[in-house]
């Protein structure tokens, strides 16, 4: 299959990018690594008019460290991301969940900030956002615009940029000490985009549960998070029993999806059996 | 039309593209590299996988614009001076392939798996080799060829370095 | 004689050369169809249907007869009065209905993904653009999707000429099964659902087709340019003499690539309208809806037996799905499996009823197995099923009704002959390599302990008809053809030797296992033998590869021009010796005077002599040149003990495979290496079955699995380890004791998954899980406590 013609820009700085975009108008579409656009593309469910390249645009890749948080270029490729020492020390529920991605090709050229603003809900990405409480950095012609994750991802392929924006990348809060992180995907084939993922970081203290932070993968059309297990879980004791009982709750506000791999009750059970062992790896559980 | 240029297998090429044409298209097409194939629309089945300065890529997934300044190596620029890659060498030696439609893509991606482990366990390689599908083989003997050529490859500079 | 298979003989039969072909597929000096670039040749794009079910009523190519880059634009009209109807050459019954199957369609689709336009351009991409300004207005029809409602009075109809969406019934009994099913103290009903099945092989399908002189040159990624080619010039006219076909590397077909494809008929009249080479090449997307796919069967079995587990009588009732039309093969697919439901056990009665039924899908064909696969589902599942009723373990209840290895040969309730076998060996040997006792122990002790993840053990004892075949049992079955093959032999001056067979590989290796069988009874090195296929030019004649018929049908045909050419050599070798022809021995490529063995020729010497021809005796004519045709006796009959290890996860229903033995009795081995890889390919799309694939419509009728992230087929992170092993019961049915390997994996495998998954969850009150046994359906058998079947009955008749 064959993309239908588009116009293409290259831009080389953040400054010409956003331009660009501007000028582009709302047909325009950012190309990153172009690894979930470009198979639209050619299956002819997306015609964008325009592409903004942002390839060489070398200010958009690479981690920095960012103070109590750090700031991940929009462009940083997967792989990167994975092999990065700060998110390994840092934001290691990041490089864990990265790492089950699509595959080592996939990786190589699809980008951190693209999987983002692409708002899949079935993404493993946005629910680690979600639960390490990131913020979106995005630039347009009208100056910078920071956006927590809670608000980015709004509907079905739909974040919260204007037209106009362009992500340039996301703050992440590093997580402290006592913190245990786990990304645990359900998914069919090692290919297939996970049925229920459940992004979980537990901070532990004196044996007990401190605070823990869940968000669910594809269990609506955008990322949910498990307030109620959190608040479960918070002060409670570090055992499988418990996070089981507390993870009964794990489908609460959530809207599921029913498709070929999993009607929305399954998605529901799934929901509450993957948070509890996900509570439990986090925690390092017996 | 962009132009771009681009090295593919030692030889480099400008040539005035359309923004759309794939990377695979390009080579095919435009180059005459036809020892890579098309398996797929959706990046799934890693046919079509090529080295992109030096990481592993589906060209039926990037544009031939993005290659542009780049170096891609495919399956037909591998081996030196007539010699077989360590890694076509295995795949022959160990029966990994029937059909051969996935076998390049295979056969770089491999590559791509050593680069980054290069003493990998059956399940490394497995994991390794989850974005490209082979519909004969069921895998066992592809498992087995990546093995024996890291062995070899881990080798091969200790012999050079003896000589 | 059976024995686990110790060592080769010497020679080149049984040794495990690497291949031949591998030089060019490991470096991507490869011609693929899609490969080919000729002078002044076009794109060409076919329009396809977005509804299951429509009337056309106006299409409008003008617009994009403008578009740039645009050579062409066809409707179905256009083509009408020259396109024929696509070809169905297996009218198994006299009153079997068969639709008219245009190519491109004029006046009604009938399946999303039925070409109903096309396009000719000057590269891909202005073709793919041309497509969308082509204006189509359709009136949508009911869609038939359902095969049970399809039967039922007042369904809307998919071919409303016929008035009815029942194509066909045939039927098969034999025995008493009123006298089995009477008072039978065991009886078990059973509904199984065979998934829809997209092939998928690697590569997509292309054809090229140019007009040359007077002569059209056609190639296609196809595993039959034989039938093709006869295919061709009757559906067009175009004179069979006029037509080359050429297979050149073909990327995997597993079936689906036997087929006579409205794009090749399409292809071959859009070079001679326009005067130019023509490519068409399928996109994946696409060949999910316009490749043929297999299975899809909804089968009701009905087993009596005693409550020792000995088996009475089984009655089968089928219903398969044709899709919307039959295409080449297609009617016939299930009845492969008329002869397979009893399996490899005996009873006294056996009944077979399939009907075939019309719906608004994709045409289904022949798919690896075809037929044989859901046959052996159906049985090695009742086999578990009876275990289960009369307290049985599954292997020993299949050891009270197996044909014990001194019966052989043995006519089956089927009516056929299966002349060797040792499945008490295969299974003897499958339960050592499987550490059978000691995994039955660790699925006792997690049941007692209540792990959440339950291990299941699951066993299949299979045989399969192979070697596809004779051609009087073919003309019984009403096969519009015969089922032999064809080889000859060219010896060149230099003693080389060019083989050249009618069967067509397309990843089987018959480079190299065909100069195997050439280099033994030639007396060659392998090296010296080149062998030629795919192309009728080339190999005028054949009938080319399916239904694991080249070794044993085709290596046979080969196996015999050699030694015609031998006997041909001796005559030439005893007059150059001055000796008697009957003192000549033949060995090691070697003529010698019996007793002298000083004295020789060697083959390469005696082809020399007949090339300068200086020196024959009289009458002889300067040529070892021999071709054979082989029409086998009877059919191929591989059996094996396939044990496989599975866990279950009660709380999700996720399915991981621990292990998985095959042990597989293919007869002789000419390749052993070949062989290994053949059961292994077979394994991964047996087990894919099993747990991921199916072809999956929407009340629409759109097919919703069109691409590979949605019809999953598994890769190598989703598959365990295999550990294989063979014993060896030679065919007496042909010279070399050879067997077909190419589908005995994907037959035995799928029936080994289900069953363990099933005897993982048995004490949850679990006796079906539908395939594929996804994660959603395994957890829904465990919460609802049953399955898929309809239950069974114990003590009289259902």
């Amino acid at each position: 299959m064959i993309p239908a013609q588009f116009g293409y820009v290259r831009p080389e700085s953040v400054d010409e990018a956003v331009a660009s975009l501007a000028e582009a108008g709302e047909d325009a579409k950012v190309l990153a690594g172009g690894q979930s656009l470009l198979p639209l593309m050619r299956l002819r469910l997306a015609y964008p008019e325009a592409l903004i390249d942002l390839d060489r645009v070398a200010e958009l890749r690479g981690v920095r460290d960012d103070g109590d948080a750090l700031f991940i270029g929009a462009m940083t490729t997967h792989h990167d991301v994975v092999r990065d020492p700060l998110v390994h020390a840092h934001a290691p529920l990041l490089a864990q969940a990265t790492a089950t991605v699509a595959d080592p090709a996939v990786r190589h050229r699809g980008t951190f900030g693209g999987s983002l603003v692409h708002a899949d809900p079935a993404g493993d990405l946005p629910a680690v956002t979600l639960a390490l409480d990131a913020v979106f950095v995005a630039r347009s012609p009208r100056g910078i615009r920071e956006i927590p994750a809670a608000d980015f991802f709004v509907d079905l392929l739909t974040s919260a940029l204007e037209p106009d924006e362009l992500l340039t990348g996301v703050r992440v809060p590093k997580l402290g000490e006592g913190w245990g992180c786990h990304y645990e995907k359900f998914h069919r084939t090692a290919q297939a985009w996970a049925i229920v993922g459940v992004a979980c970081a537990v901070r532990r203290s004196n044996g007990t549960v401190a605070e823990a932070r869940i968000a669910l993968t594809n269990m609506a059309s955008r990322p949910v998070r498990a307030h109620a297990v959190e608040t479960a879980v918070a002060g409670g004791p570090v055992s499988l029993d418990a996070f089981r009982s507390a993870a009964g709750a794990a489908a609460e506000g959530t809207d599921p999806p029913a498709d070929l791999h999993g009607s929305a009750e399954y998605r529901r059970h799934l929901a509450r059996v993957l948070t509890a062992r996900a509570l439990a790896t986090a925690a390092g559980a017996p | 039309m962009p132009r771009v240029k681009v090295e593919v297998d030692g030889v480099t090429y400008e040539d005035d593209v359309e923004p759309r044409l794939l990377l695979i298209h390009y080579l095919r097409d435009r180059l005459g590299k036809v020892g890579t194939p098309i398996g797929c629309d959706t990046t799934n089945c890693g046919a079509c996988t090529v080295l992109l300065d030096g990481m592993s890529v589906k060209s039926c997934s990037v544009l031939a614009v993005q290659a542009d300044g780049h170096q891609v190596v495919t399956v037909e620029g591998l081996g030196i001076g007539g010699e077989l890659h360590p890694m076509q060498r295995a795949f022959h030696q160990e029966h990994a392939l029937q059909c051969g439609f996935c076998t390049p893509g295979m056969i770089m991606a491999s590559i791509d798996l050593l680069r980054d482990n290069a003493d990998p366990t059956d399940e490394e390689v497995r994991e390794g080799l989850e974005g490209n599908l082979c519909r004969c083989t069921g895998y066992q003997n592809i498992v087995r060829a990546v093995r024996a050529a890291a062995e070899e490859m881990r080798q091969a500079p200790e012999r050079e370095a003896a000589s | 004689m059976t024995a686990p298979v110790q060592s080769t003989a010497p020679g080149e039969i049984g040794s495990a050369r690497k291949r031949s072909e591998d030089a060019r597929l490991i470096t991507g000096r490869t011609q693929w169809t899609d490969n080919i670039q000729l002078p002044g040749m076009c794109h060409v794009a076919f329009l396809r249907s977005p509804y299951a079910h429509a009337r056309i009523t106006r299409v409008d190519v003008e617009a994009a007869k403008g578009q740039p880059g645009v050579i062409a634009v066809f409707s179905g009209q256009d083509f009408a009065d020259e396109q024929g109807s696509l070809p169905c050459a297996w009218p198994v019954t006299e009153d079997i209905i068969i639709p008219a199957h245009p190519a491109l369609a004029v006046s009604e689709v009938r399946h999303v993904g039925e070409a109903v336009a096309c396009v000719v351009a000057r590269d891909r991409y202005a073709a793919a653009d041309a497509l969308e300004s082509i204006d189509v207005d359709y009136e949508p029809l009911e869609p038939v999707l359902d095969m049970e409602e399809a039967l039922r009075e007042g369904s809307p109809v998919v071919h409303s000429e016929h008035g009815t969406n029942r194509s066909y019934q045939w039927v098969f009994e034999n025995g008493d099964l009123d006298a089995a099913f009477r008072d039978a103290p065991v009886v078990l009903e059973r509904r199984y659902v065979q998934q829809r099945l997209i092939p998928a092989a690697m590569e997509p399908r292309a054809v090229v087709c140019e007009p040359f002189g007077d002569e059209f040159r056609l190639w296609s990624a196809t595993q039959i340019p034989h039938v093709l080619r006869v295919m061709l010039a009757m559906v067009t006219g175009i004179a069979e003499h006029q037509i080359r076909v050429i297979a050149p590397d073909v990327g995997g077909g597993f079936g689906s690539k036997l087929q006579v494809y409205a794009e090749e008929v399409l292809c071959l009249l859009l070079a001679r309208r326009l005067g130019r080479p023509v490519k068409w090449t399928e996109s994946r997307s696409e060949g999910t809806m316009a490749t043929h796919h297999g299975r899809d069967q909804i089968q009701r079995l009905t087993l009596a037996a005693e409550r020792d587990g000995r088996i009475r009588g089984l009655k089968v009732d089928l219903l398969a799905d044709m899709g919307a039309y039959l295409m080449l093969v297609t009617p016939g697919i299930p009845l492969l499996g008329a002869f397979m439901f009893n399996g490899i056990y005996k009873m006294d009665a056996y009944s077979f009823t399939c009907t075939g039924v019309f719906t608004t899908k994709t045409p289904t064909d022949a798919y690896r197995g075809a037929g044989r696969p859901e046959a052996t589902y159906a049985i090695e599942r009742l086999m578990d099923e009876l275990a289960a009723e009369v307290g049985l373990d599954p292997i020993e209840v299949r050891r009270r009704n197996w044909i014990r290895h001194e019966e052989f040969p043995y006519d089956t309730i089927a009516g056929l002959t299966y002349d060797s076998g040792n499945y008490e060996a295969a299974t003897e040997r499958a339960q050592i390599l499987f550490e059978y006792d000691r995994l039955r122990a660790e699925q006792a002790d997690r049941r007692d302990r209540g792990d959440p993840v339950q291990l299941g053990i699951g066993v299949s004892t299979f045989t399969e008809m192979c070697g596809l075949a004779p051609s009087r049992v073919l003309g019984s079955l009403s096969y519009g053809a015969g089922g032999w093959e064809h080889a000859s032999v060219r010896m060149l001056p230099t003693g080389k030797v060019e083989v050249v067979t009618g069967s067509s590989a397309h990843g089987q290796g018959h480079e190299t296992a065909w100069a195997q069988i050439a280099a033994d009874a030639l007396g060659v090195p392998f090296e010296d033998i080149r062998v030629l296929h795919g192309d009728t030019q080339v190999a005028p004649k054949g009938m080319d590869t399916y239904g694991s018929r080249s070794l044993a049908v085709g290596g046979i045909a080969l196996h015999n021009a050699c030694l015609k050419v031998v006997d041909k050599a001796r005559t030439v070798a005893a007059h150059l010796l001055e000796a008697a022809e009957q003192d000549i021995e033949f060995e090691g490529g070697r003529f010698s005077v019996r007793g002298v063995r000083d004295q020789a020729k060697t083959m390469q010497e005696v082809a020399l002599a007949v090339f300068a021809a200086h020196d024959l005796p009289d009458g002889v004519e300067p040529s070892l040149d021999s071709d054979a045709t082989f029409d086998p006796d009877d059919f191929s009959f591989p059996h094996g003990t396939h044990l496989c290890a599975a866990e279950v996860d009660t709380e999700t229903g996720f399915v991981r495979l621990r292990s998985y033995v095959a042990v597989d009795d293919v007869g002789k081995v000419v390749n052993p290496l070949i062989v290994e890889g053949q059961v292994h390919g077979g394994l991964a799309q047996g087990i894919a079955q099993a747990l991921y694939e199916e072809a999956v419509y929407d009340e629409a009728g759109n097919l919703t699995t069109t691409t590979l992230a949605d019809y999953l087929v598994p890769s190598a992170a989703d598959l365990p380890a295999f550990t294989t092993d063979r014993t060896e019961s030679p065919a007496t049915t042909n010279p070399l004791g050879v067997k077909g390997v190419g589908e005995a994996g994907t037959i035995a495998s799928t029936p080994a998954v289900v069953n363990a998954i099933v005897d993982a969850l048995r004490p949850h009150g679990v006796h079906d899980v539908p395939m594929p046994c996804t994660p959603e359906r395994v957890w829904l058998a465990i919460t609802q406590g049953a399955g898929g079947g309809l239950g069974s009955t114990s003590g009289g008749n259902p």
